[in-house]
């Protein structure tokens, strides 16, 4: 849950923005109208607050790690493959799953907006959907990876892949060395957000968390 | 439209700031929008990119100051609005005063969240052969529509590569605007960050779009 539940509906309305008013006078329109059911908007909420998360993609990219014949698969329809798991939420058209190698690192933005993997990784954070990022992933991705501390080979090939379209990009980081052996669900432990985003790697075994 | 919202390439907005920690909500009401714009979607209120487009126009300066579910409140505001789901009166008593008008899926009610917790489906029948191939050199059209569009500025007049047919897709051009799904097929176009930048770019840097068909001309 967030800290931040103490902002519930029997706060005292003196104290309440223009903004929440003005949601709040929204939803009593719609709810009035007929338009939506109010649990309905609770259990959306409770849903994505509960259910949809990075958790789900780090499954994934586990599974990719352990095994061959699912990575394959995995990297020619991601969708496809994703929705053989019966532990992962399932997602809708157009997952495509993106490999990190030794000479490429894939990182995803959406320009335009804020088009990002839900079902995989959850709702984006505010950097993904925010000004500096959408402007300055394309351009300067490097400049970019080093406001989140990363940095790469001077070789390495960067591939920014622009969300335009309905197709939503999951980056498959590289299995951290060291992990010979672990099993799916230890290796989805050092699966972060950030790596299958491409702005992060995964976690190094044994390193503080 | 060339808006503010098309950002690619843009400078002066400063660092990226990841957040430790980040909740999925910094306010409760932001999570109420959030529901609000997925249900009154799903209910046929609108499609994804008549949201968007919604969003983009909101004035520039407006854009640029408010957070990000301010805008998709504003922006659903604006739609509701223009579509007469809601009205004027109804905004200005904070109530329901004028009557509904009906949903093309009708009321959102609690059996219809499982249902929206997967994304929807955009791939449609082909109309026509693909004109391009992966590995055909594309020129991006310098096209610089008035209205709704997913091609982004800074790719406009640059020459890419086809890497990936999608196969087929709604047309979020058309059907932003009530003008039908015109279903295009749609690639993946991979241009070279110097092709982009000019010479000074990163020589490692290779960035790619989904461009739909309409948007692209044989080399």
């Amino acid at each position: 849950m967030s800290e931040h539940d103490h902002h519930h509906h029997d706060h005292d309305h003196s104290e309440l923005s223009e903004t929440e008013l003005r949601v709040r006078a929204l939803e009593s329109i719609l709810t009035e109208k007929g338009y939506v059911e109010p649990a309905a908007l609770d259990a959306i909420v409770q849903a994505y607050e509960t259910k949809i998360g990075p958790h789900n993609g780090a499954r994934v990219v586990a599974k990719a790690w352990t095994d061959p014949a699912f990575k394959k698969a995995l990297l020619e329809d991601a969708t496809k493959a994703v929705g053989t798991l019966g532990h992962v939420s399932r997602v809708g058209d157009h997952l495509v799953a993106i490999e990190n190698t030794p000479g490429r690192h894939n990182m995803v933005v959406c320009t335009l907006c804020s088009c990002y993997p839900w079902e995989m990784l959850g709702l984006p954070p505010v950097w993904y959907k925010a000004s500096p990022y959408r402007s300055r992933a394309v351009k300067d991705p490097r400049g970019v990876l080093a406001d989140f501390g990363v940095s790469l080979p001077k070789n390495t090939e960067i591939r920014v892949w622009d969300s335009t379209a309905e197709t939503r990009f999951l980056v498959l980081p590289m299995r951290p060395a060291g992990t010979e052996g672990w099993s799916e669900e230890q290796l989805a432990e050092l699966v972060t957000r950030d790596s299958m985003i491409g702005t992060g790697f995964p976690k190094t075994p044994g390193a503080p968390s | 439209m060339n808006g503010v919202h098309d950002m690619g390439g843009m400078d002066g907005f400063g660092k990226v700031e990841p957040e430790p920690n980040e909740p999925m909500f910094h306010e409760e009401w932001e999570s109420r929008v959030l529901a609000m714009v997925r249900a009154m979607g799903a209910a046929g209120a609108f499609n994804i990119d008549a949201s968007r487009f919604y969003r983009e126009t909101l004035p520039p300066q407006v854009y640029l100051s408010s957070s990000y579910y301010r805008k998709w409140l504003l922006g659903l505001e604006a739609l509701l609005l223009a579509k007469g789901f809601i009205s004027q009166d109804d905004v200005a008593a904070g109530h329901s005063v004028a009557p509904a008008k009906p949903l093309k899926h009708g009321k959102f009610a609690m059996a219809d969240v499982e249902r929206i917790m997967v994304r929807g489906k955009f791939g449609r029948a082909a109309p026509a052969a693909a004109k391009f191939k992966a590995g055909d050199r594309v020129r991006a059209k310098n096209i610089h529509p008035a209205t709704h569009t997913r091609l982004p500025r800074y790719v406009r007049g640059h020459v890419g590569v086809v890497e990936r047919d999608h196969g087929c897709h709604v047309f979020p051009d058309t059907v932003a605007n009530d003008a039908g799904e015109h279903p295009q097929w749609l690639y993946t176009v991979v241009f070279d960050g110097r092709e982009l930048w000019g010479a000074d770019s990163d020589p490692t840097l290779k960035v790619s779009i989904d461009a739909f068909e309409p948007y692209l001309e044989a080399v």
